[in-house]
């Protein structure tokens, strides 16, 4: 199955403070490893809300609405593509991530008919 | 390791005694559920050993006054364990591919030690009786002691041939999940998924062997098709007549990117790199009508002259079929008629009846449908040849 992981750390990429070189040489250990054990499929690290926008929906009218969002928890700073056997397999790699804050949400891909 | 330790002979040995407790194991405890976190972990304790066993050896050689000959400080310790993992993986997947053993019990030690599958699995995956899949595994294993196969990452001359039989593997496991041979399934994807991501393991491990890159971006574009394969009631949906906007772009995509690093890292692509770029020529059609059937011509020219096989030259003929006409593409399939190895293949009647149907010569085509029906395996696949031959008696009619 596949997995999309939502890094919600959002006080970290608004913030936009660059990792330390030590933070960075982890992250990409931890890469590394899922990358060679098969599991990543796609990844990206998402730009700060403030360059983003958002598009509401309200019967035929579309409002655009520019960044920064305030919902700060709740903001998606980057995410994960995996291929897994299982939720569980994916909880364990995510457990032995390198971060020390922030919720990261699993979500399968829908893989069925009409998709 | 042979660096860690500073002697091949002593490598080798901790090497062997480490699998022989990994194979001794899983029998016992099963494979582990999460086959993924466990690989890593086994790496992982496996390196702990090697560390300590490596103490061990230091304080041995120091007290016969060697020097343990490392290349680097302890700084490097790291790095060459990190390395080291991935050489055992190497090497557990060139052991379990093995030419000593037949292709039966190649596929089946694959999946079993290293896609993590339960012999039930297997069994249901190959349609195959549990217990003749446990007795296949403990015989490879057997096989495998025997031969005294050692636990290496082969190199030299041996080295392409031993890997030549582990794509094989790879490509058969994935084959089987993506047109089941048998069975009620069309396809089962999870053997897809399986091959997938152990080609994506090897060529992570590998990744200056061109080949692997061929076969891993020919995975990666069929699977990309997989849902559009399916019909709603599980009938299979032919590569022409799929509705592409249900083709995996993200699939697509690796699969293009496998096959530019393929193409970098060969002077002449190899034959997996040349069936990925066929399934390329397809995936960049946005349309069926789009499709650039004469470049398909000359790859498949260039696959036949680099291996030769009576089914490449089946689906070439397929392509000529639809690059310069049906009567064209007849030409070719009839030259195949009287191929003993082609004799019960399914596809060579429908093939043939496809392109007679298109020369408007329906009883023949008709016949044809009806002859590989009758030798396929898969239910599905029957259904729809059987569909075709009422279409060309229904057409018959009505022309």
């Amino acid at each position: 199955m596949r997995v999309l992981i939502l890094a919600k750390e959002a006080e970290r990429s608004e913030a936009a403070t660059p990792p330390t070189p030590e933070a960075m040489a982890e992250h990409q250990k931890f890469n590394a490893e899922l990358v060679k054990a098969g599991v990543v499929v796609g990844s990206g690290r998402l730009a700060s809300s403030a360059q983003g926008k958002r598009v509401q929906f309200d019967g035929k009218k579309r409002r655009v609405i520019d960044g920064p969002f305030a919902e700060s928890k709740e903001l998606v700073a980057g995410y994960w593509l995996w291929q897994v056997r299982s939720m569980d397999e994916a909880l364990e790699w995510l457990k032995r991530a390198p971060y020390d804050g922030g919720t990261f949400e699993v979500r399968e891909v829908s893989m069925h008919e009409g998709v | 390791m042979a660096r860690l330790v500073g002697d091949i002979g002593t490598a080798e040995e901790l090497a062997q005694d480490a699998l022989v407790a990994a194979l001794e194991q899983w029998p016992a405890s099963g494979v582990p559920e999460r086959p993924g976190p466990w690989l890593m972990a086994t790496a992982r304790h496996r390196a702990t050993d090697l560390i300590r066993r490596r103490k061990t050896l230091e304080r041995k050689y120091d007290e016969l006054g060697h020097d343990a000959g490392r290349a680097g400080g302890s700084h490097d310790l790291d790095a060459a364990i990190e390395e080291d993992v991935g050489d055992d993986l190497l090497g557990l997947i060139f052991m379990a591919c093995h030419p000593v053993l037949s292709k039966d019990a190649r596929v089946a030690l694959t999946l079993r030690v290293l896609g993590g599958l339960t012999t039930e699995e297997i069994a249901r995956g190959f349609l195959a009786p549990v217990p003749s899949i446990a007795q296949r595994i403990v015989r490879a294993k057997r096989t495998l002691t025997e031969a005294r196969v050692r636990f290496e990452v082969p190199s030299g001359s041996d080295r392409a041939a031993r890997l030549a039989s582990v794509l094989e593997v790879i490509y058969l496991i994935f084959n089987e999940g993506y047109s089941a041979t048998a069975g009620e399934d069309w396809v089962r994807p999870a053997l897809c998924e399986e091959a997938l991501r152990l080609g994506r393991i090897l060529a992570a491990l590998a990744p200056d062997e061109s080949e692997i890159h061929g076969l891993v971006a020919l995975m990666e574009l069929h699977a990309s098709r997989l849902q559009a394969r399916v019909g709603p009631s599980g009938e299979p949906v032919l590569l022409l007549e799929q509705d592409r906007s249900r083709w995996d772009r993200l699939l697509v995509g690796r699969g293009l990117a496998a096959l530019e690093r393929a193409q970098r890292l060969a002077g002449a692509m190899g034959p997996y790199a040349l069936q990925a770029s066929i399934a390329a020529c397809h995936a960049r059609a946005a349309t069926a009508q789009e499709t650039d059937w004469p470049r398909i011509v000359a790859l498949y020219d260039a696959l036949a002259e680099l291996a030769p096989s009576p089914v490449i030259e089946l689906n070439r003929a397929v392509a000529v079929g639809m690059a310069f006409g049906p009567a064209a593409g007849l030409d070719v399939v009839d030259a195949l008629v009287d191929e003993p190895s082609l004799k019960a293949y399914h596809l060579l009647p429908a093939v043939r009846g496809d392109l007679l149907r298109k020369l408007g010569r329906f009883l023949e085509a008709g016949a044809e449908f009806k002859r590989a029906a009758l030798l396929t395996e898969n239910t599905r696949e029957r259904e729809l040849l059987q569909r075709r031959a009422a279409q060309c008696a229904a057409e018959r009619m009505a022309g």
